[in-house]
């Protein structure tokens, strides 16, 4: 096991040695049931598929991913310990690398605690298992954009909550980017490669197609590009603020 | 071996530490003084590889702390001021994590673990979440992690500040103890602590080094250095005595012991012989008779503030 891995596992150990992880779990559980049964309209749709579930984890994941982010940074920069990390023999990269990783595993972990509505949908009809896959691996993924955001504010701040509403501001920005909302606020003067650059910017647009089953590996490249950016961006900015 | 060469670390506009050079070699445990605020902790964590140097070098074992990290970083143990634990991870955890991390696997973890807790007495909070833990064993617990892998280099930020007397005494005996064939740099502002434990001491004031020397060299600085300190049991003319003696500066009474005096010597020459002799031809009513090393704590006043009022 190298140190990337020693960091991830105490990382993710950590979650579990508070309540966060299982507070986080069973909010995003009873979250996901009343979105999808009461607001989602599951049952009166009568179709076998998950899409009223996936098509609120934008909105899930806006409160509830920044929540596990905020104290990625900020906590080790609060108590001190960024001090005793930044002399062990590792690499930057690994710390940050290994701490994304910890928290994407909490997120993995709540996504897959949602199985039972999988068996629900599989029960009472004949789903596209297909789909339900990649719309799973989608959230999954789209909930790494929010993380790799929050990792990125958490070492801006040495205050958690700071953090949260940094976190959760900016994940609003990009969840709305592609919105037609935000597209018709556009001036009609505005050349369209600005239009579609933003467009192509935010998560509706490539997590809408993942969940309905338009496995584009585009899609899947545009979330891996953009945590990477945004992880290189937490490193610079660990970096450049760790002495204050 | 640490060099230090033309070290200097700027906060934005704020000069920290400017144009450090010192070496320091194996079996040598150095004292870092200064008063609050003179550049004690930047100049450790630019040695650990915390902070980047503005300009200059730090070399550890011919590793460059810049170039090279992780090797030399390898080579420190660093206990960081406050001694900052994973609070939500108990002793035993967090020592494991520390081992795997110095890169020890198997069977090894568990007998590097088992001997720092027994070296620093952790035995009996191994189970018990950091949080709960009292300062001195939280103290304890960063020396421990800090000497998990036998560092040829172990830099301590005021290991004892806030510890109780025994625990104080404990880890001075520790330190004194790992000091044998490795490189110790503490900092500290407890002057005791260097006569007790340091065989060289640099005080840095403003950033720069205004002493260097051993503890005794630094004590000899003082002007209470070869000063004899007497007790009287009734009042005596001293000074008329003295008037004789050419190596004698002057008396200095004491303002809350009339009786007790202190005769200071001339740019510390001895004068004990003489003024014992005086003493027992003049028949002083001598209750406490005993010479002065020197005062530490009256160099660094001098030195430092000395500095302060120039700037003034």
């Amino acid at each position: 096991m190298g140190n990337l891995g020693i960091i991830f596992r105490r990382e993710l150990a950590s979650y579990f040695a508070t309540p966060l992880a299982y507070i986080f779990i069973v909010i995003f559980l009873i979250m996901n049931g009343i979105f999808t049964f009461d607001l989602g309209g599951f049952y009166l749709r009568g179709q076998a598929d998950l899409l009223p579930f996936f098509s609120f984890h934008p909105w899930l994941y806006l409160f509830m991913v920044p929540a596990v982010a905020m104290g990625l940074w900020a906590d080790e920069r609060k108590t001190g310990t960024i001090e005793l990390l930044m002399t062990l023999p590792i690499k930057l990269s690994e710390a940050v690398l290994g701490k994304f990783l910890a928290a994407w595993g909490l997120t993995g972990i709540a996504l897959f605690l949602t199985f039972p509505f999988w068996i629900t949908v599989n029960y009472l009809g004949d789903p596209d298992n297909g789909v339900i896959m990649a719309a799973y691996l989608g959230s999954w993924f789209m909930a790494g954009g929010f993380l790799a955001i929050g990792s990125c504010m958490s070492a801006s701040t040495k205050n958690p909550v700071i953090a949260f509403i940094l976190t959760v501001s900016i994940c609003f920005l990009f969840v709305v980017m592609g919105s037609p909302i935000v597209l018709n606020a556009f001036p009609q003067w505005t050349p369209q490669f600005i239009v579609d650059a933003f467009a192509a910017m935010g998560f509706l647009t490539h997590f809408d197609s993942i969940s309905k089953g338009v496995l584009d590996i585009r899609d899947f490249l545009f979330f891996a590009i953009f945590i990477f950016s945004w992880l290189l961006a937490s490193a610079i900015v660990i970096e450049i603020k760790k002495a204050n | 071996m640490i060099e230090v060469d033309h070290l200097t670390k700027k906060f934005d506009q704020v000069t920290a530490i400017s144009d450090l050079s010192f070496t320091v070699v194996e079996g040598e445990v150095l004292g870092f003084l200064g008063p609050n605020g003179a550049g004690k902790s930047t100049t450790m964590k630019v040695i650990t590889g915390f902070l980047f140097p503005t300009e200059g070098t730090v070399k550890i074992d011919g590793f460059d702390i810049t170039r090279s990290p992780i090797e030399a970083k390898s080579l420190i143990g660093y206990l960081p001021e406050g001694a900052p634990c994973y609070g939500d991870m108990t002793t035993r955890e967090f020592l494991y994590f520390i081992a795997r991390i110095r890169g020890y696997r198997g069977a090894e973890i568990k007998n590097r673990v088992d001997r720092v807790v027994k070296e620093v007495a952790l035995e009996t909070v191994f189970h018990q979440s950091i949080d709960t833990l009292s300062k001195g064993f939280k103290r304890r617990v960063g020396l421990a992690q800090a000497i998990m892998h036998d560092p040829k280099v172990l830099i301590l930020d005021e290991p004892t500040d806030g510890l109780d007397p025994n625990q104080k005494h404990h880890v001075r005996e520790l330190i004194k103890n790992l000091a044998k064939d490795k490189i110790v740099i503490i900092s500290t502002h407890i002057l005791e602590e260097v006569s007790a434990v340091c065989t060289r001491a640099i005080i840095i004031d403003q950033g720069k080094i205004v002493a260097d020397g051993t503890p005794a060299e630094l004590e000899s600085r003082s002007r209470y250095h070869q000063a004899v300190s007497i007790r009287l049991t009734t009042s005596h003319d001293l000074a008329a005595d003295l008037a004789g003696c050419p190596d004698v500066d002057h008396v200095e009474q004491d303002s809350e012991d009339p009786l007790r005096y202190t005769i200071l010597a001339k740019d510390g020459k001895p004068i004990f012989s003489a003024v014992s002799e005086l003493a027992q031809s003049k028949h002083w009513p001598v209750s406490e008779f005993h010479i002065n090393k020197g005062q530490l704590e009256d160099v660094f006043r001098t030195i430092t503030q000395g500095l302060h009022r120039e700037i003034k």
